[in-house]
């Protein structure tokens, strides 16, 4: 895919020169347009990942006894083979996995039900509800993850005071329950914005339709199940493609969080088992690879997403 | 409310009338308007109270922070926490602030410009290769942020710009989904007749990008600034990896540092706590005067 991305780019560009060279207002005051925003994105995204496709082919090696200069030299697949082979890097796939299990049907599932909630003639105040619904997303990633890191710890914790209180012990921060409590953050952060994208395709059902329906002697509920959400599956198609890539680029929270537990460890999902190659054991080659992994990652799995809500949405 | 309403009707003969079942009827809707509003409510306070307790904590001090509870209010030290954040390394603080507001700025102005540029191209423009370019876009938005941070890095150090500002300005001008925005927007706001009218009174396309198609699309644009505004203002792996020196930092990775200094010393708490309190401030200001923007964002990110 990124391989693919670079030669489109690189055809891309080219027939763009082509288009400069013809006489004709479309074709030259297009590139004049799209010239900035290509640049950019040639420096922050083509150019980076280009690079880091060919470091991931070489290694530094010292020599025997790890005296003597460091050489570079070309390794082929081999980085990739240990990104793979590591123990860690497979658990914070695993890991990963796990959590993308939990959180996407808790989130997806609360938004879509606030929103059906919020849609229902009865709801009142909507104005403010939509509001208070999307103020964590105006708190950023790392701040949420802070209170909530607050909202953990016992003795600071009204939830771990109240269960103690109601004669249940449970340590947020320990080994079981850290992937469920990263979990509620997440959700927590994302369920509000997709509330109101849910929200606002509700409001775009026609009116006719629901008012025939409840002169058939539909009900609310009824309504919200056979008509409704029907009608609003391409918005969630979309919903749920952003979400998959979303969770994939977990990195913020778990580091937060790891600062106050040992729950977390420093390669605990992917995004930070490359930073830690990067940054702690300086094997710059193979947190290269372990990005390009997670980058190949992603680009299937959203292929898989769109294949599939191309299907629903057809069915 | 519901259960005062139903035993009436159990009570009354079983002689069904007309206006009974009316009342049936409303009492039902009764109970249905409780429900909903009882869970929007319930919703509500899962989302609302995390934020209630920061500002709540950041008017104590640390006795008060493990020794009151949580949403009690204690000896109040919001003022001197605010003191505290202020004073703290010679007010770092405020200079996190500053560069967070420096990088989140240039890049909603500058970035929400490119990319509405680049929209309005792909909506307006004729051009070979255009579904491809598009194509480019697209993948641009599905390729995780996260993926391409240490890849910049690599990038970034074969130039010497890390630990610089240019290693922050230069990635938070590129927003694919702005782009995608953009073309929505651009061919909901801006009429092709005027362009063509534009060019018939003998207008450049510059010129009647800037004068006529900019001021359509300004909805659009604020749209596109709010949201990459906020993202840069929460991102946080990006400036972790490039900038080492403590006075570049944006407040995001600022708050992180302060937290790893309160694990050993708990009295670094209720800094971290106010710190990160005054941080949001900003966002959540300029959330509630934007609403219409962010709700117009969200709805045209998600049609096709």
């Amino acid at each position: 895919m990124v391989t693919q991305e670079t030669t489109a780019n690189a055809g891309a560009r080219q027939s763009a020169r082509k288009q400069r060279s013809m006489s004709g207002t479309g074709g030259r005051t297009a590139a004049l347009f799209l010239t900035p925003f290509f640049a950019v994105f040639t420096l922050a995204m083509v150019a980076p990942v280009v690079y880091s496709i060919v470091l991931s082919f070489f290694a530094q090696q010292k020599s025997g006894l790890g005296f003597g200069e460091a050489k570079t030299s070309f390794v082929g697949l081999e980085n990739y083979l240990q990104v793979l082979q590591s123990e860690s890097f497979v658990g914070g796939i695993g890991r990963l996995a796990l959590y993308c299990l939990i959180y996407i049907p808790c989130m997806m599932g609360g938004a879509l039900a606030f929103a059906l909630l919020l849609d229902a003639g009865v709801a009142r105040a909507r104005k403010l509800f939509q509001l208070l619904v999307f103020l964590p997303h105006a708190v950023p990633g790392v701040i949420a993850a802070l209170i909530w890191a607050y909202l953990y710890t016992p003795g600071v914790s009204p939830i771990v005071s109240v269960l103690e209180s109601g004669g249940i012990s449970l340590n947020f921060l320990d080994n079981h329950m850290i992937l469920p409590s990263i979990v509620n953050i997440s959700v927590w952060e994302w369920t509000g914005y997709n509330v109101i994208i849910l929200f606002t395709a509700l409001q775009a059902v026609s009116r006719e339709v629901l008012e025939a329906a409840r002169v058939d002697g539909a009900g609310e509920i009824r309504a919200a199940i056979s008509i409704k959400l029907p009608l609003i599956l391409p918005a969630l198609s979309v919903i749920m493609l952003f979400t998959v890539i979303g969770t994939l680029q977990l990195f913020t929270e778990p580091s937060i969080i790891g600062k106050a537990t040992a729950s977390v460890t420093s390669t605990w999902v992917p995004n930070m088992w490359a930073y830690d190659a990067a940054f702690n054991r300086h094997n710059l080659n193979q947190a290269a690879a372990a990005s390009i992994i997670i980058a190949l990652l992603a680009a299937v799995l959203s292929w898989a997403v769109t294949r599939f809500s191309s299907r629903m949405n057809k069915a | 409310m519901s259960t005062s309403t139903m035993p009436r009707q159990h009570a009354t003969p079983p002689q069904t009338t007309a206006s009974e079942r009316r009342n049936a009827k409303r009492s039902r809707r009764f109970t249905g308007t409780f429900t909903v509003n009882a869970l929007l409510v319930i919703g509500c306070a899962y989302m609302v109270l995390p934020v209630l307790w920061l500002f709540i904590a950041s008017t104590k001090n640390t006795a008060d922070l493990y020794g009151t509870g949580a949403y009690a209010f204690g000896q109040p030290a919001f003022l001197d926490n605010v003191a505290a954040v202020l004073g703290q390394d010679g007010g770092v603080f405020l200079r996190w602030m500053a560069n967070s507001m420096f990088y989140a700025a240039f890049g909603a102005v500058f970035g929400g410009l490119i990319s509405v540029m680049a929209g309005y191209a792909f909506d307006k423009f004729q051009f070979r290769g255009k579904d491809s370019f598009f194509g480019v876009v697209l993948v641009g938005v599905l390729i995780p942020n996260t993926a391409t941070v240490l890849p910049m890095y690599l990038l970034a150090s074969v130039f010497g710009i890390t630990n610089t500002v240019w290693a922050i300005l230069i990635p938070v001008l590129c927003n694919p989904f702005g782009v995608y925005l953009a073309r929505v927007y651009s061919a909901a706001y801006v009429p092709g007749e005027t362009l063509e009218a534009a060019r018939v009174d003998g207008a450049g396309p510059i010129r009647s990008f800037f004068s006529l198609g900019l001021p359509m699309m300004m909805p659009g644009y604020v749209t596109i600034a709010l949201f990459q505004f906020v993202g840069v203002w929460n991102n946080f792996m990006l400036p972790l990896v490039m900038l080492q020196d403590q006075k570049l930092l944006p407040v995001s990775v600022g708050i992180s540092i302060w937290q790893g200094y309160s694990v050993p010393q708990p009295e670094f708490t209720p800094m971290v706590i106010t710190g990160s309190l005054l941080s949001i401030v900003p966002l959540l200001l300029a959330f509630v005067m934007l609403q219409r923007f962010w709700k117009s964002g969200l709805s045209a990110g998600s049609v096709k």
